[in-house]
């Protein structure tokens, strides 16, 4: 028996080319904040389209495919069976490409559901409903053929984030159609915002955490040869974690019509959610603690360590701002925007290309990308990228809520919003170039990738056999 | 309020999972180190893909106590701000609330500011400088989207600094404005008339205002005007400050002066529209609105 690792190599590759269009497009708008008249007056190339088109391409083009490529690398090896059916692998494949290219086609033109994160109309719903259960059937299939009885944590954490992104999508997608490029939500008013955020914040939980940490509980201890640090605080930061999330969507409506009792929780819950999210980045860096001394030769190790470095910091920062009273400052400014990059960039996309330097030679059997060196440039560009971009955008937003919340003795606001914008303007230069920055170096990832895997035929790996389980098996 | 049956599902949904959390960790502690004793290296005994292995090192005691403070936060928070559905906080807060109390106390700390302005009558308002500087913060936040941070305004938005008034420049006109909105509408007037006759009515228009003008058509032009236009422009183009129509033999364009311009009014009409601001904003900042507003032509 040996692997199916093509559909892991066509998900690499895609993986790489939607993260390089993606981020475009994330330091074009970046580019339309700080001078507008770049769209060019072409309707299609305005902020408010592009904008969508960035987050879908990095979350599930992007994140996506990285997430659904290397869950069915690490099914396969942790359960010791390849992929139930090859022919699903390959549906689950082009089906998830056709919805990406159907995303990047309707959302220039204007087709939009309006909810952040869920942008695409109802016939790119059903289709995505469709691949999902398609990818459920073969990621859980494996599961249920496995030739070992314990199932491996990473699975968990994959296993978690496909149900749960299922059920996500459907219900905050449940719309009246009227036409092809048009629906409506069958939610009305301040149930359908909180629909939409128990949706968006669990996108955040379960898509960008969940997923990547099953990404990390699988390549950190394999690329630092070491054991992971504790089982059972991986037992108590899943459930806690997974029990939890489902409950913090309400901080993005803070002070809004969302009554205020649904608003507490939404943030009691926030802040519980601080000490199961630390649980995986000290599983994390406990695993590579035996390993401190690689970090000086592997780059790879050092993408990892990064990448927790910036869950902990994100996910410290997320309950923070979910506090009422730091939230009222925080809210609708850029901080927010900060925020999400220290996550999306710091954590989801440093762990994937961590995870994917790893992948990647072992597809044709060696340890090793061609260029160590290139991964060491493409380390630097990404790590210097996410701090000026988030550091610049921590200043504009704190800059932004003071700005905007300081009034003069009358009553009347001391800056009207228009001064607050173009204050803000200098830190949208230094955001534009750490996103250049992080941009760059995912082309010596493309290139690196290319002179590892392009002149090599891959041949099939035999499955390895499972250890003996002695009184366990 | 929640009826009685989502009241009490949220309060034990709520509590059962918290307590949940604190179960868990108990329970985890205790979680054993079953292969200990046999190969002595403290792993699980799984070994998954030839070397993926797992320790089961204590849960970290700063990280236990950091949780257990996160649960206990929770429990002290949804006592004092309620949380658990109908179950009102001790505190008894609420955002409606605090929002009340702030306005109360910031209507309370600038009485005296507004209540010398409320002594004022119109026309020192007008001339009084500290009224003016936060007429113009006023301005600057509700009015300069429109009508520009200067007030000159734009396209479609009337100039303020100048001496062309639509409705006609005094308190109360401005103040009406400010207080019910207006609407600026301009009917197509010109459904009868073919493509050369309304080439003919532009150039007319254009000529009223002193632009050159081809005296031929200008002259076939007045005939339609005559018919059509001057129930409100006027027989010379005047205008009519009480309904609000342009003056048109000056040199100040509402949407432009321009033949093309001049067409397009003319075939599409003209719908302008300022919102009213009686239930946005104060009287009092109205009047400091309306007085700065003035303030600039004077």
């Amino acid at each position: 028996m040996t692997y199916n690792d093509k559909v892991v190599k066509q998900f690499v590759i895609a993986t790489i080319l939607w993260g390089i269009v993606g981020m475009l497009v994330g330091v074009i708008i970046a580019a339309q904040l700080w001078m507008p008249a770049l769209n060019l007056d072409i309707p299609w190339l305005t902020y408010g389209r592009l904008r969508p088109l960035h987050t879908n391409a990095v979350i599930f083009a992007f994140g996506g495919s990285g997430l659904i490529g290397t869950s069915l690398y690490v099914v396969q090896r942790t359960c010791h069976v390849r992929l139930i059916s090859d022919k699903l692998a390959s549906l689950v494949f082009w089906g998830w490409q056709i919805i990406i290219v159907a995303a990047a086609v309707t959302l220039p033109l204007g087709w939009t559901q309006g909810k952040e994160y869920a942008e695409l109309e109802w016939p790119i719903d059903i289709l995505i409903t469709l691949v999902w259960v398609a990818y459920a059937v073969l990621f859980f299939g494996t599961i249920v053929k496995r030739r070992v009885s314990h199932i491996y944590v990473a699975n968990w954490f994959y296993g978690a984030f496909i149900l749960t992104i299922a059920l996500l999508h459907i219900v905050n997608n449940l719309s009246m159609p009227v036409e092809i490029g048009k629906s409506y939500s069958i939610y009305t008013g301040t149930v359908d915002a909180m629909v939409q955020w128990w949706y968006g914040h669990n996108a955040v939980g379960f898509f960008l955490t969940a997923g990547f940490l099953g990404m990390m509980y699988y390549f950190v201890p394999k690329q630092a040869e070491g054991p992971v640090y504790s089982y059972r605080l991986s037992i108590v930061h899943f459930w806690a974690l997974i029990a939890i999330y489902m409950w913090a969507g309400p901080h993005h409506l803070h002070y809004t019509a969302l009554p205020n009792w649904v608003q507490s929780l939404g943030m009691i819950f926030s802040l519980i959610l601080l000490a199961p999210s630390w649980g995986g980045m000290i599983n994390g860096i406990m695993t590579l603690s035996g390993a401190w001394h690689k970090l000086r030769t592997d780059p790879v190790l050092k993408f990892m360590i990064v990448a927790l470095s910036f869950y902990g910091m994100s996910t410290f920062e997320g309950p923070m701002m979910s506090i009422k009273t730091v939230n009222a400052l925080s809210h609708y400014t850029d901080w927010t925007i900060g925020h999400v990059h220290s996550g999306a960039l710091g954590w989801v996309a440093m762990m994937t290309i961590g995870s994917l330097y790893c992948l990647i030679p072992r597809l044709i059997g060696e340890k090793k990308m061609y260029s160590i060196k290139a991964i060491d440039i493409h380390f630097w560009t990404s790590t210097i990228g996410v701090v000026m971009y988030i550091t610049s955008m921590w200043i504009a937003g704190v800059m932004q809520g003071l700005m905007w919340r300081a009034f003069n003795d009358d009553g009347t606001l001391t800056y009207s919003f228009v001064e607050a914008l173009a204050a803000t303007n200098p830190y949208y230069v230094v955001r534009l170039l750490g996103g250049l920055l992080f941009l760059s170096g995912m082309f010596f990832f493309a290139w690196n990738t290319w002179k590892t895997l392009g002149s090599k035929e891959m041949k099939p790996i035999p499955a390895s056999e499972p250890a003996d389980w002695g009184e366990h098996a | 309020m929640l009826t009685s049956f989502w009241h009490w599902y949220v309060v034990i949904i709520t509590v059962v999972t918290i307590l949940g959390c604190f179960w868990l960790l108990q329970w985890t502690k205790g979680v054993s180190n079953r292969d200990e004793s046999e190969d002595g290296a403290g792993t699980t005994g799984h070994v998954w893909d030839e070397d993926l292995v797992e320790l089961n090192n204590p849960l970290p005691r700063w990280w236990l106590q950091l949780f257990y403070i996160t649960i206990a936060f929770a429990f002290i928070y949804l006592i004092l701000f309620g949380g658990l559905g109908n179950i009102p906080g001790v505190l008894n807060w609420s955002q409606e609330g605090q929002y009340e109390a702030e306005m109360q106390s910031a209507l309370e700390a600038q009485e005296e500011i507004f209540a010398r302005y409320r002594e004022m009558d119109n026309a020192t308002l007008i001339a009084d400088a500290d009224a003016n500087a936060t007429g113009q913060r006023l301005f600057a936040n509700n009015c300069a989207m429109c009508h520009g941070s200067d007030g000159r305004g734009a396209r479609g938005f009337p100039n303020l600094t100048d001496d062309d008034w639509l409705y006609g420049r005094s308190y109360d006109m401005v103040m009406q404005a400010i207080n019910n909105g207006r609407q600026g509408a301009m009917p197509v007037m010109v459904g009868g008339l073919d493509d050369a006759a309304i080439s003919d009515l532009v150039v007319y228009v254009q000529s009223m205002s002193g632009q050159k003008a081809d005296a031929a058509m200008a002259a076939r032009g007045k005939k339609s005007f005559d018919m059509l236009c001057v129930a409100c422009h006027g027989v010379d183009g005047s205008g009519n400050q009480a309904l609000g129509s342009p003056r048109l033999n000056d040199d100040i364009w509402l949407y432009g002066g321009e033949p093309e311009t001049i067409r397009t009014t003319l075939v599409e009409g003209r719908n302008g529209m300022m919102p009213a601001f009686e239930d946005v904003l104060s009287e009092d900042h109205r009047r400091l609105i309306a007085a700065y507003v003035l303030s600039l032509s004077e």
